[in-house]
């Protein structure tokens, strides 16, 4: 391999696969969150949440 | 509904890497430029692709529904928009899903090399019987046949078993298997012979061509159709969201994840192509192909002739199914959340009645000896002048005509890490309409003065032309059809339509004032829960 096409090799890998890592580090810094209807149940009458759309 | 965000990322990537990842990608990318591809790429991704993602979720998210639902939510004369994805959705599964099939069968003829030395006489010939006429024939061939009769059957399986428990779950045992597949193809790749010749001609970046316009076209095109954006799975997919989920988070996961796994295609893919040219003795532009060329007939002539092929053959076929099947579910879900909203059915039912019949068309259309040709036309045709007409008609839709962009924006801001700021109005407002219009009308008058691939003008304009017209036509129809009370439109949704930019103005003003988050207005207080099915 030519010493440009390692350059953009490694280049793109660090670009997109650096990309990822980032994502699913700002994902994991903001941890998934209760929703409201879930919480009211909780706190009303422990009855569980149908899934819906 | 979606157990959690993890689920839904990786039911996402599952939808999104398919067969374009790892059959038009390298290709794409050496054509255009090499290395230097990377940059029209990367901007094409964060200013097209990650933010056309994003209007996906938010229309889904925020209206809660299929694409027929979701639209309709948004705006009353939007409907017809989310039926034409339902459309295309249509077209593109019951074609997709033979190429899973043909990819099920190499699977197996990996095992005996069943090609022997001539992979493309095979391919065409032995395998496919392709007939010397071009028209609509049904003289069925069983290899075909067969193969495709089980792939809608696991289809039609998960489907049946809902999003979690079918979608979701399936996902969960695909998408890891598929990575871990195409890792060992990879590595097994890069220790074949002239694996760095093909690196090398993939990489090596020809900045000359940063000038050149077609490859930012090329950059753009790539990154639209390998996102699955703008046809109805994202809006679908997003529904089935807890409404407190991080939008933007999970949507630049899932837009890495996808390039993340084509560039990996693009490095497996030459480096066995460095092997193939090195093994006959010419250079890599003597042996760099696509799409159904590069699968089904560089792949096998590679297969037979590399050392420990026959793995070499498994991976490679066997993660063209994963990563179809992924899709493919993807694609039919959106067809069947559609008919659940419009006619209020239970999942099952709605699984089986769209299920069924879609397999029919396609096992009575494709396994045939004649079923080639109508592949390549329809799948010509409902990308070029079905996708990216829907995905241009929609944000122009969005942007200058209901100028939704504000409302939508305010509504991924209120749940998500990551806050967008105008330029994402100006992205989708701005940069993608100008960008689809031009590959619109590019195609469009190369197809109307060349007509394509050289196949009859009456084959091309009723399966082609006839086809995509069709589409927006039963579109336009499906809208007209009254809902029922029963169904979901007559639910009460959270969110109010977005009529016009002077009430949507005066609305988020309203909501400002009420102090609550403006993009979430009261939403357990007010006791109405988006988009819940009514209790009887």
């Amino acid at each position: 391999m030519s010493a440009s096409a390692i350059v953009m090799m490694i280049i793109a890998l660090l670009a997109v696969w650096g990309g990822l890592g980032l994502a699913l580090l700002n994902l994991k810094r903001h941890p998934e969150a209760i929703d409201d209807e879930e919480a009211d149940a909780v706190l009303h009458d422990g009855a569980s949440v149908t899934p819906v759309r | 509904m979606w157990s959690g965000r993890r689920v839904f990322i990786l039911a996402a990537i599952g939808s999104a890497v398919g067969l374009g990842n790892i059959w038009r990608f390298p290709y794409v990318a050496y054509e255009n430029g090499g290395g230097a591809f990377i940059i029209p790429y990367l901007v094409a991704l964060l200013t097209a692709g990650i933010p056309l993602l994003f209007l996906d979720y938010a229309i889904g998210h925020r209206f809660r529904g299929s694409p027929p639902l979701a639209m309709r939510r948004l705006h009353p004369k939007a409907e017809a928009i989310g039926w034409w994805q339902v459309g295309i959705c249509f077209v593109i599964a019951v074609y997709y899903a033979v190429i899973i099939a043909w990819a099920g069968m190499y699977f197996i003829f990996s095992f005996t090399t069943a090609w022997g030395e001539d992979a493309a006489g095979f391919f065409t010939g032995e395998f496919l019987q392709v007939s010397d006429q071009v028209n609509l024939g049904f003289d069925f061939v069983p290899s075909v046949l067969i193969p495709l009769i089980l792939v809608w059957g696991v289809v039609i399986a998960i489907l049946a078993m809902g999003v979690q428990k079918g979608i979701a779950r399936s996902s969960i045992v695909f998408m890891p298997l598929l990575l871990i597949m195409f890792l060992i193809l990879v590595v097994q790749a890069l220790f074949l012979e002239g694996a760095w010749t093909g690196l090398d001609a993939f990489f090596t970046p020809d900045w000359t061509r940063l000038g050149d316009s077609s490859i930012w076209v090329a950059a753009y095109g790539q990154i639209f159709f390998s996102l699955s954006v703008a046809f109805g799975i994202m809006i679908t997919y997003s529904s089935y969201l807890r409404r407190k989920t991080d939008l933007t988070g999970s949507g630049f996961v899932v837009g890495f994840a996808n390039s993340g796994f084509e560039l990996l295609a693009g490095i497996g893919v030459f480096a066995a192509l460095g092997f193939m040219a090195a093994s006959s003795g010419v250079g890599v532009d003597e042996v760099a192909v696509s799409g159904i060329g590069l699968a089904f007939i560089a792949f096998p002539t590679i297969i037979a002739q590399a050392p420990a092929g026959v793995l070499l053959g498994v991976l490679f076929f066997g993660s063209l199914v994963f990563a179809g099947l992924t899709s493919l579910i993807s694609i039919v879900e959106v067809i069947i959340a559609a008919v659940q909203d419009k006619l209020d059915w239970l999942r099952v039912k709605a699984a089986l009645v769209v299920g069924i019949p879609m397999a029919l068309i396609s096992i009575l259309l494709f396994p045939t000896t004649t079923g080639l040709n109508l592949l390549d036309v329809t799948d010509a045709f409902v990308n070029s002048f079905g996708i990216v007409a829907v995905a241009l008609v929609a944000v122009v839709a969005m942007s200058a005509g209901f100028s939704a962009l504000p409302r939508l924006r305010e509504h991924i801001n209120a749940t998500s890490s990551v806050k967008l700021g105008r330029n994402w109005q100006i992205f989708i407002g701005g940069v993608t309409p100008v960008v689809l219009g031009y590959i619109l009308i590019d195609t469009l008058t190369t197809r109307i003065s060349e007509g394509y691939g050289g196949l009859p003008t009456w084959f091309v304009g009723v399966f082609g032309w006839g086809m995509v017209i069709a589409l927006v036509l039963i579109a336009y129809l499906l809208s007209k059809i009254p809902w029922s009370h029963r169904s979901a439109a007559y639910e009460k949704n959270v969110h109010e339509p977005i009529l016009d930019a002077e009430l949507d103005a005066s609305k988020s003003a309203t909501d400002k004032t009420k102090g609550g988050e403006t993009g979430l207005p009261e939403t357990a207080a007010s006791g109405s829960v988006a988009g819940e099915r009514k209790n009887p």
